[in-house]
């Protein structure tokens, strides 16, 4: 494999390669945040993750032509904005729909899982409707594109450092909102113990809406933050969903830790035998060791004792 | 072979002089050009159309939909789905033909209707639908398909049934079935002039294979490498990625380490978005073609979705780009545009579908008659000369004669076209030692 190569050639290849797999470990950890907010704190299985990323993509796409079109001066920070109105409008995509239906499905998990999964395809077919079956071109600032070149092997790419710098955000503040912050605290509670959680004063429901929202939210900034990496259109959330579950049910559904340790793990793996198999072997490999872990392990890498 | 085949075709196009006459006239109408031929058109056309269409008895003999004054065909594309994304340029593309043809006084005096039916992405769907045209609408033809797998689910119905398929896509050969022509390039139509020209034009001596992991892509990198191989160059790599796999950064390092001269990517459907995003971005500029990238499945619609800032520099091996310039093109693109709206985009397989009505009825003329069996005869040696791409032929194994061009992508989304073959391409669905 490494045969007629230098070794400063060999250390590029492991750095780029380290570096490579952790841009895949923020992608990885900034996709399970939102499900692993939804699936591990509120037990509800959303098949419409992708969707609601999907939903900050398209987000981010109007925005990016609103200030073409509009305030061009101001092109270079819209991604900003367009981050902010993501999480916005894909919460409150989530509130309204945690009212309409997943709030009368929370004792039936399969049913959740089917309604969500039907939210998913309307979703769908909406966005054909509204924005055309084709992918769109979302138009990045200049700035967030290209790479500086440490050597003449080694670049890194902005776009990369910018995801996770994003996911660092993103992940210390669901971290100090849950552990910290009273809202977090009213959230474990619930979780923990529903019954007892109303007794002392929780409005549980009330929490549950939020909680619904932020992972939507949440959801929603990683689908704008795709689309300088992935495509956007209609059915481009498919694209994820898989991954997004693979991590969040791998690392314990209740965990946050175990999301991103296992988000760690699988991306580095990936990345790895990516490098040294083709592209579908090393998925084949990811999925097979996946499954023998959770045969072994069932209930995830790190998992949480709750009483039902 | 052809000459003698294509002989009588050109003779049996000339008995009817009005038809490409006036097409010029509709375009002259849509602003698009003016014809000096037009006012003796103009004069023969009152007299001529629906005059001699010829009974129904005689050009229907197997209880097809064909009335006095109407022929019934089928539309079949997905258009919900993954697929649709892809299939709606062609819908379009059929659609537009069909309007033409009828505007030109139909086929054989009769008026095109069709039906449309959705395969919605979904391969039994699609026989299901095939079906349901041949058995209960009895079309006389179906435009339709896209994937190769919504080719091959729908294959033994057409056989079953006997109806005759005109599939536009490019695709991977292999196959050859009386029920369907071939209007899209077969793979080494595809493959072999654009590697050709890397390696003339370009000096290229190393490539690196890479695609997404189903038939098309690992069938044509197959025919590459060996092609490749044959002239004594090296293929330094070859990778697969799963449908809509979307992280390729592994894969761009490996690329970085073996500096091959030439990446040759079939990389299809959302996976392409983010190869090429992420090639940008690792600081692969393609227009210092240092690699330079070659494609075989980038048309302008994909485009669409890449943005055209992150595959500036590319060059895509295919028959047709929107920007090639002749008047038959110019005239197709503007109508287009004018049925579909300013804003769209045409790519390779959008024009291919666009020949599936136009071959039809020019088969069904030579044939004089709509029964299955006797286009299927009439069909090898029909020629278009008013085809977009400039000229095609079908040969006898039902695929297309035709050139292949090499594009190169500008920052707007078109291609420019720096290269097109001398001749035109021999369809080989078959090569030998490459199955």
């Amino acid at each position: 494999m490494f045969d007629g190569y230098t070794m400063g050639e060999i250390g590029a290849i492991f750095a780029m390669q380290g570096f490579a797999g952790l841009i895949l470990f923020s992608v990885f950890v900034l996709m399970a945040l939102g499900l692993a907010i939804i699936f591990g704190q509120m037990g509800v299985i959303n098949m419409a993750h992708g969707e609601f990323m999907i939903l900050g993509a398209y987000v981010t796409y109007l925005c990016s032509n609103f200030f073409a079109d509009y305030i061009p001066a101001l092109f270079g920070i819209y991604f900003f904005v367009a981050m902010f109105l993501a999480f916005l409008a894909a919460g409150a995509l989530g509130a309204l729909v945690e009212w309409a239906m997943i709030r009368h499905l929370y004792r039936r998990p399969l049913d959740t899982l089917l309604a969500t999964w039907g939210l998913s395809l309307i979703l769908q077919q909406t966005y054909r409707s509204i924005f055309g079956a084709r992918e769109v071109g979302v138009t990045l600032p200049d700035w967030l594109m290209g790479s500086f070149a440490l050597t003449d092997i080694i670049d890194v790419q902005i776009n990369g450092l910018f995801v996770m710098g994003l996911t660092l955000l993103i992940t210390v503040g669901v971290g100090l909102l849950m552990f910290k912050a009273r809202f977090g605290r009213q959230v474990r509670a619930v979780m923990q113990n529903r019954m007892m959680a109303g007794a002392v004063g929780i409005d549980t429901e009330k929490v549950d809406r939020k909680t619904f929202a932020l992972g939507c939210g949440i959801a929603g900034v990683a689908g704008s933050a795709f689309t300088m990496i992935g495509s956007t259109g209609p059915t481009a959330g498919q694209l994820y969903i898989v991954d997004t579950f693979l991590v969040v049910v791998f690392g314990g559904a209740q965990s946050l830790l175990g999301t991103i340790a296992s988000a760690f793990t699988i991306s580095q793996s990936q990345s790895a035998m990516e490098f040294f198999l083709s592209g579908s072997m090393a998925k084949v490999l990811t999925l097979l060791t996946v499954v023998g872990i959770l045969m072994l392990r069932p209930q995830g890498l790190f998992s949480l004792k709750v009483r039902r | 072979m052809t000459d003698t085949n294509t002989r009588p075709v050109r003779r049996s196009l000339q008995v009817h002089p009005d038809q490409p006459a006036s097409m010029e006239r509709r375009k002259l109408l849509g602003g698009a050009l003016g014809l000096a031929a037009l006012p003796l058109a103009a004069s023969l056309l009152p007299s001529r159309a629906f005059a001699q269409a010829p009974l129904t008895s005689a050009v229907n003999t197997t209880g097809l939909a064909v009335t006095d004054s109407t022929v019934k065909v089928g539309i079949l594309h997905s258009i919900t789905g993954t697929m649709a994304i892809s299939e709606t340029g062609s819908v379009q593309a059929e659609k537009l033909a069909i309007d033409q043809i009828n505007a030109a006084g139909g086929v054989l005096g009769r008026k095109i209707e069709f039906v449309q039916e959705d395969g919605a992405s979904d391969w039994p769907t699609f026989a299901e639908k095939a079906r349901k045209l041949l058995v209960e609408d009895k079309v006389a033809s179906v435009f339709g398909c896209w994937t190769s797998a919504s080719r091959k689910a729908v294959l033994p119905v057409f056989e079953q049934y006997n109806g005759m398929l005109y599939y536009p896509t490019f695709y991977e050969g292999l196959e050859q079935s009386p029920n369907v022509i071939y209007t899209g390039q077969e793979a080494t139509q595809q493959i072999l002039a654009g590697i050709d020209w890397v390696v003339k034009e370009k000096g290229a001596k190393s490539f690196y294979l890479i695609g997404s992991d189903y038939i098309w892509p690992r069938t044509s990198n197959k025919i590459a490498r060996r092609h490749i191989e044959k002239q004594g160059l090296s293929v330094v790599g070859e990778d697969y990625f799963p449908l809509g796999h979307t992280q390729f950064n592994s894969v761009i390092n490996k690329i970085k380490l073996k500096k091959p001269d030439v990446i040759y990517a079939i990389v299809v459907g959302g996976s392409n978005v983010a190869f090429y995003k992420q090639l940008k971005a690792a600081g692969i500029d393609m227009t210092q073609e240092h690699p330079l990238l070659l494609t075989i499945s980038v048309t302008e619609d994909e485009i669409r979705g890449i943005g055209g800032e992150n595959i500036e520099g590319a060059y895509a091996a295919m028959k047709y780009f929107q920007s090639l310039d002749n008047e038959n093109n110019k005239a197709f693109v503007a109508n287009f545009k004018e049925m579909w709206g300013d804003d769209m985009v045409i790519g390779d397989v959008t024009q291919a579908a666009y020949l599936g009505a136009w071959l039809w009825k020019a088969a069904v003329e030579k044939a004089g008659s709509f029964d299955i069996d006797k286009v299927r005869e009439a069909s090898p040696g029909i020629e278009l000369t008013t085809a977009p791409e400039g000229y095609v032929r079908i040969h006898e194994n039902h695929h297309l004669w035709s050139k292949t061009r090499i594009g190169h992508a500008k920052a707007d989304g078109q291609y420019e076209v720096v290269y097109e073959t001398a001749d035109l391409m021999e369809p080989n669905p078959f090569p030998e030692g490459y199955q």
